[in-house]
C-alpha cells in the first residue's frame, strides 16, 4: 500500500502538477511542519484513543454487517488496521490505479495537519450471537462475559437507530475534517461487508492554553471529568481500565469495555434554573469546579459534611454524590465523552447534549450500577433524557501492520 | 492565558448573579453597596460596617478549613433578615439583601456551631415606604397562594372521588370525558403536589418512568385503561379496578390533610411558577404527560393557570421592583392564554394528537416566551 504525508502530497502537487505524482515523493516518515506530539502512535499492548489525551473533536461510527462469512469479517479487519496506521502516522494511501478510477483517498484532508488522530476499533454483543439468537460467524464462545446489553432504566428514550452495532469506530482529532475524513474512509473500506448503522460527531471547546491540561466543560456549563482516573499513571489504568482476567477471552486482555449513552440536554429548562439549584443537583461550583464541600476542583470532596441544619452540604441528590465511587462500592470508569449538537428536535428545541463515553474493566461491577443510581436518583434527570446507547467490548491492541485488530478472536 | 479566561469566568458569574437579582431595575441596584466579608475559624471580617438604606451586596469568603454560613440578623440578636448556607472552604458567595435604617449584626458561624460572631452594622437612613409596602405584600401573597392551594386541593378530591367512582362503575365514556378535568386541579399546583416525594409517584408517575420492580399506580395507569393500546394491553378486571381507585382516592385525601397547615415563602412560590412552566415545556408540548389519551392540553392550560396565579399574588412587588418584567410577563401570560384558547372545543380542548407539527412548534416558542422571563421571579421577590 503506498500512502504519503498530507501536507508532502500538497508539495508533490506544487511540483509536478499532477496528483499521479505524489506518489514519487510519498513515504510516510516525512512529515513537515507538523509537530510529533501531533500524532498519536497507532501500534501498542493497548488500542490508543483511550488513554491518549482528550482530542476536541469526535466521529463515532456504529456497522452492522451485512456479510455472514468470517473470512469477510477477517478480510475487514486487515483493511481497516492498515488503513487506520495509515491515517494516524499523518498520511493518506495515495497508489491511484489510473486516472479513470475513483480517488482512493477522498481528498478533504489533503494539506491538514495530522491533529493528533486516534482510531479505536470495538465489537458489539450483536457480533457473538445477533439480536434474534444466531452465531454468525461461529464465535460465541469467545464472547466477554459482560457484554451484554445494558438494562432498560426508567425515563429512558432510547432511539435504536442510533443505538446499538455490530462494531464501534471512535474517531478522534483535533479538526473535525480530519475525524471525519478517517471515519468516512473506514466506513468506504467497508461496502459490501458491513453498513453505517449509525454516527455521531463530538466536539469539546478549546482552553485559552494547552487544552489538555485543563478539564472540558459539558453544555450544561460544568467542568465534566474531573474525578477521572489518571490516564498518565499506567497503575491507575491498570487498577480500574485494562483488562486483565483469566476468565475473560484471550483477546480482550490489555482491552476494555466501552459504554456509550447519548444524553440530551434539556437546555431551555436548565437555563432557566437558577446559580443555586444548578450548583446544588451537581454538586460542584459552576465556576473553577470545586466541590460544594470546599476548595478547589481536585480537592476531594467530602460527602459526610453537613450544615447547621443537619443537611449534607453536597446535597443528598446530586450528580456528584451519586456518581461517586465512595456510593458505588469504590468503582472507577474513564469518562472520555464529547459534547454534540444535532441542530434542533421536532418542537424546535435545541437537541444538544453530552455523547458519553466511558472505558472501564467491567460493564456489571463499574458502569451498570452507577448507571442505575443515577438513573433512580440523580437531580440532574429533570434536565436531561437518554436517547442512545450501546456497549463495545475495545480489543487489546495490535503491535504491527502484520498484525489485525482482534486477531486473537478469529 | 487560562488564568485570565478563570478571572473573567468569575467575572461573568459574579455579574450575571448581580443581573437576575436586580433584573434590569433602574440604577439603584448597580450603585448598592459591595462589602467584602471574610470568614475564617475564629474571625469574621467586613470590609465596611456603616452603609446607606438600599441593596448591600455581601461577597462572603470562606478562608477557614470547614463550612461556614453568614447572617444578617436585627437587632433583637434573633430574628434573621437574611442569610446564606453552605459555603465550604475556599469557596464564596454573594447575599443580595435589602436593608432599612437600623442597626443589624452580621454573623459569621464557621463550623455552623454555637452562636457565630457577631459584627455590628449601621444602616444609615429611613425605613423606604417601598419595601415597607412590599413586605406587607409579601406577606399577602404568601397568604393567598396557601389560600388557592387549599381551594385547588378541594376540587380536586371532590373531583377525584367523582372521577374514581364513574370510572369503578364501569361507565367508561364519562370517566374518559372527566378525566382531564379531574387532573387541572392537581396540574395548577403540581409543585406542591411534587413536594410530597411519596405521593407523586404514587398518583402521577408515567409508565416511561418506571423503575424495574416498581407497581405502576394512580391517574396515568387508568388512563391507559381508558384509552388502551390497540395491541398487547389486557384491560383492568373489576377488582383491579376497585384497587386503583382506592389508591387514587386514599392519596388524593392524603394530598389534602397534608396542604392543611403548609405556608409558602415568596422565593417557593416563584420556584414552583418557573417550575410549572417547565413542566409545559418537557412534558405537555411533547405529548409525553398524557400519552394514551392525548389530553395534554387541559394540563397546559392548567399548569400555566398555576404559574399565573403565583404571579398575579406577586404582581404589586414585582410592579414595585422591576415594572418591566412585571409587564413582560403580563402580557405573556396573555399571550399563552390567546394561543390555548384557540384550541378550546366545546368539550374542553383539542388532543394533541389533532396538533399539527406548526401548532406544537407555536406553544413550544409561546412557553420560552414565557418561562424565560419568568424564570428571573424568583430573584427579584427574594432580594
Amino acid at each position: 500500500m503506498d500512502s504519503i504525508s498530507r501536507r508532502n502530497l500538497i508539495k508533490g502537487i506544487a511540483a509536478t502538477g499532477a496528483l499521479l505524482g505524489a506518489g514519487a515523493v510519498g513515504g510516510r516518515t516525512l512529515l513537515h511542519d507538523e509537530s510529533p506530539e501531533s500524532l498519536v502512535p497507532f501500534f501498542g499492548k493497548h488500542q490508543s484513543g483511550i488513554t491518549t489525551p482528550h482530542q476536541r473533536n469526535l466521529r463515532f461510527v456504529s456497522l452492522d454487517l451485512s456479510t455472514t462469512k468470517k473470512d469477510d469479517v477477517v478480510e475487514l479487519l486487515k483493511r481497516w488496521t492498515l488503513l487506520a496506521s495509515t491515517l494516524t502516522a499523518g498520511s493518506v494511501e495515495s497508489k491511484q490505479a489510473s486516472y479513470d478510477s475513483p480517488p482512493v483517498d477522498t481528498g478533504e484532508v489533503l494539506g491538514s495537519a495530522s491533529s493528533n488522530l486516534s482510531i479505536t476499533f470495538g465489537f458489539g454483543p450483536t457480533l457473538f450471537q445477533s439480536e434474534d439468537g444466531v452465531d454468525r460467524f461461529g464465535i460465541s464462545g469467545q464472547s466477554p462475559k459482560d457484554l451484554v446489553q445494558l438494562p432498560a432504566l426508567p425515563r429512558d428514550q432510547i432511539i435504536p437507530g442510533a443505538s446499538h452495532g455490530d462494531l464501534c469506530i471512535q474517531v478522534c482529532a483535533d479538526d473535525p475534517q480530519v475525524s471525519f475524513h478517517a471515519s468516512r474512509n473506514l466506513i468506504r473500506e467497508a461496502f459490501g461487508i458491513a453498513d453505517l448503522r449509525w454516527a455521531q460527531a463530538g466536539f469539546l471547546g478549546k482552553f485559552a492554553e494547552a487544552s489538555h491540561t485543563t478539564t472540558p466543560r459539558n453544555l450544561l456549563g460544568f467542568k465534566d471529568g474531573t474525578a477521572n482516573p489518571k490516564t498518565s499513571v499506567a497503575a491507575e489504568m491498570d487498577a480500574d481500565i485494562w483488562i486483565d482476567d483469566p476468565s475473560e477471552p484471550q483477546w480482550l486482555q490489555g482491552g476494555a469495555y466501552l459504554a456509550v449513552r447519548k444524553i440530551k440536554n434539556i437546555v431551555e429548562t436548565w437555563d432557566r434554573t437558577s446559580l443555586r439549584e444548578q450548583e446544588n443537583i451537581i454538586g460542584r461550583t459552576k465556576s473553577f469546579g470545586a466541590p460544594l464541600s470546599g476548595g478547589d476542583e481536585f480537592t476531594e470532596i467530602d460527602l459526610k459534611m453537613k450544615n447547621g441544619k443537619g443537611e449534607f452540604v453536597v446535597p443528598e441528590k446530586s450528580h456528584v454524590r451519586i456518581a461517586h465511587p465512595d456510593n458505588n462500592a469504590g468503582r472507577k470508569m474513564l469518562r472520555r465523552g464529547f459534547n454534540y449538537d444535532d441542530g434542533s428536535d421536532f418542537v424546535g428545541r435545541t437537541s444538544a447534549g453530552l455523547f458519553f463515553m466511558a472505558y472501564q474493566k467491567s460493564l456489571s461491577k463499574n458502569f451498570i450500577p452507577v448507571l442505575q443510581s443515577l438513573a433512580s436518583q440523580d437531580a440532574l434527570n429533570e434536565y436531561i433524557s437518554h436517547i442512545g446507547t450501546g456497549v463495545f467490548a475495545i480489543p487489546s491492541g495490535v503491535l504491527s501492520r502484520n498484525d489485525f485488530i482482534g486477531q486473537q478472536l478469529f | 492565558m487560562a488564568k485570565i479566561r478563570n478571572v473573567s469566568i468569575v467575572g461573568i458569574i459574579i455579574l450575571s448573579l448581580a443581573l437576575t437579582s436586580c433584573a434590569k431595575r433602574s440604577d439603584s441596584a448597580a450603585s448598592g453597596e459591595q462589602i467584602k466579608v471574610t470568614s475564617t475559624n475564629s474571625e469574621c471580617k467586613l470590609s465596611k460596617v456603616e452603609y446607606p438604606a438600599g441593596n448591600i451586596t455581601f461577597s462572603v469568603s470562606n478562608e477557614g478549613s470547614s463550612v461556614t454560613e453568614f447572617y444578617i440578623i436585627k437587632e433583637d440578636g434573633k430574628t434573621v433578615v437574611s442569610e446564606v448556607e453552605n459555603i465550604g472552604p475556599k469557596l464564596s458567595r454573594d447575599l443580595i439583601v435589602r436593608l432599612n435604617g437600623g442597626k443589624f449584626f452580621a454573623v459569621c458561624k464557621p463550623g455552623m456551631k454555637g452562636d457565630g460572631i457577631d459584627v455590628p452594622l449601621t444602616v444609615t437612613g429611613g425605613t423606604s415606604p417601598l419595601s415597607a409596602a412590599d413586605e406587607a405584600a409579601l406577606k399577602t401573597a404568601s397568604e393567598n397562594y396557601a389560600a388557592f392551594v387549599l381551594d385547588e386541593s378541594t376540587t380536586l378530591v371532590k373531583l377525584t372521588k367523582e372521577f374514581a367512582a364513574t370510572f369503578l362503575a364501569g361507565n367508561d365514556d364519562l370517566a374518559r370525558k372527566l378525566y382531564p378535568d379531574a387532573r387541572m386541579p392537581w396540574e395548577r399546583i403540581e409543585p406542591v403536589a411534587e413536594s410530597f416525594g411519596d405521593l407523586d409517584p404514587r398518583l402521577d408517575l408515567r409508565e416511561a418512568d418506571l423503575e424495574t420492580g416498581q407497581t405502576w399506580t394512580g391517574w396515568h395507569r387508568i388512563e391507559k385503561d381508558l384509552w388502551p393500546p390497540a395491541t398487547g394491553y389486557t384491560q383492568m378486571t373489576s377488582a383491579e379496578r376497585v384497587a386503583a381507585t382506592k389508591i387514587l382516592v386514599d392519596n388524593t385525601e392524603e394530598l389534602f390533610n397534608r396542604v392543611q397547615d403548609l405556608s409558602f415563602e415568596p422565593f417557593q412560590m416563584a420556584n414552583g411558577a418557573k417550575e410549572l412552566l417547565d413542566e409545559v415545556a418537557t412534558g405537555k408540548v411533547t405529548g409525553e404527560e398524557e400519552i394514551w389519551s392525548g389530553t395534554d392540553l387541559w394540563d397546559f392550560q392548567a399548569n400555566v393557570e398555576g404559574a399565573d396565579k403565583v404571579f398575579t399574588f406577586l404582581e404589586s412587588v414585582v410592579k414595585n421592583r422591576d415594572p418591566k418584567l412585571a409587564s413582560q410577563l403580563s402580557s405573556e401570560f396573555e399571550n399563552i392564554f390567546t394561543l390555548l384558547g384557540k384550541f378550546k372545543t366545546s368539550t374542553g380542548f383539542t388532543f394533541y394528537s389533532e396538533l399539527t407539527q406548526d401548532q406544537i412548534k407555536e406553544f413550544a416558542s409561546a412557553v420560552n416566551a414565557l418561562a424565560e422571563p419568568l424564570s428571573k421571579l424568583t430573584a427579584v421577590v427574594t432580594m
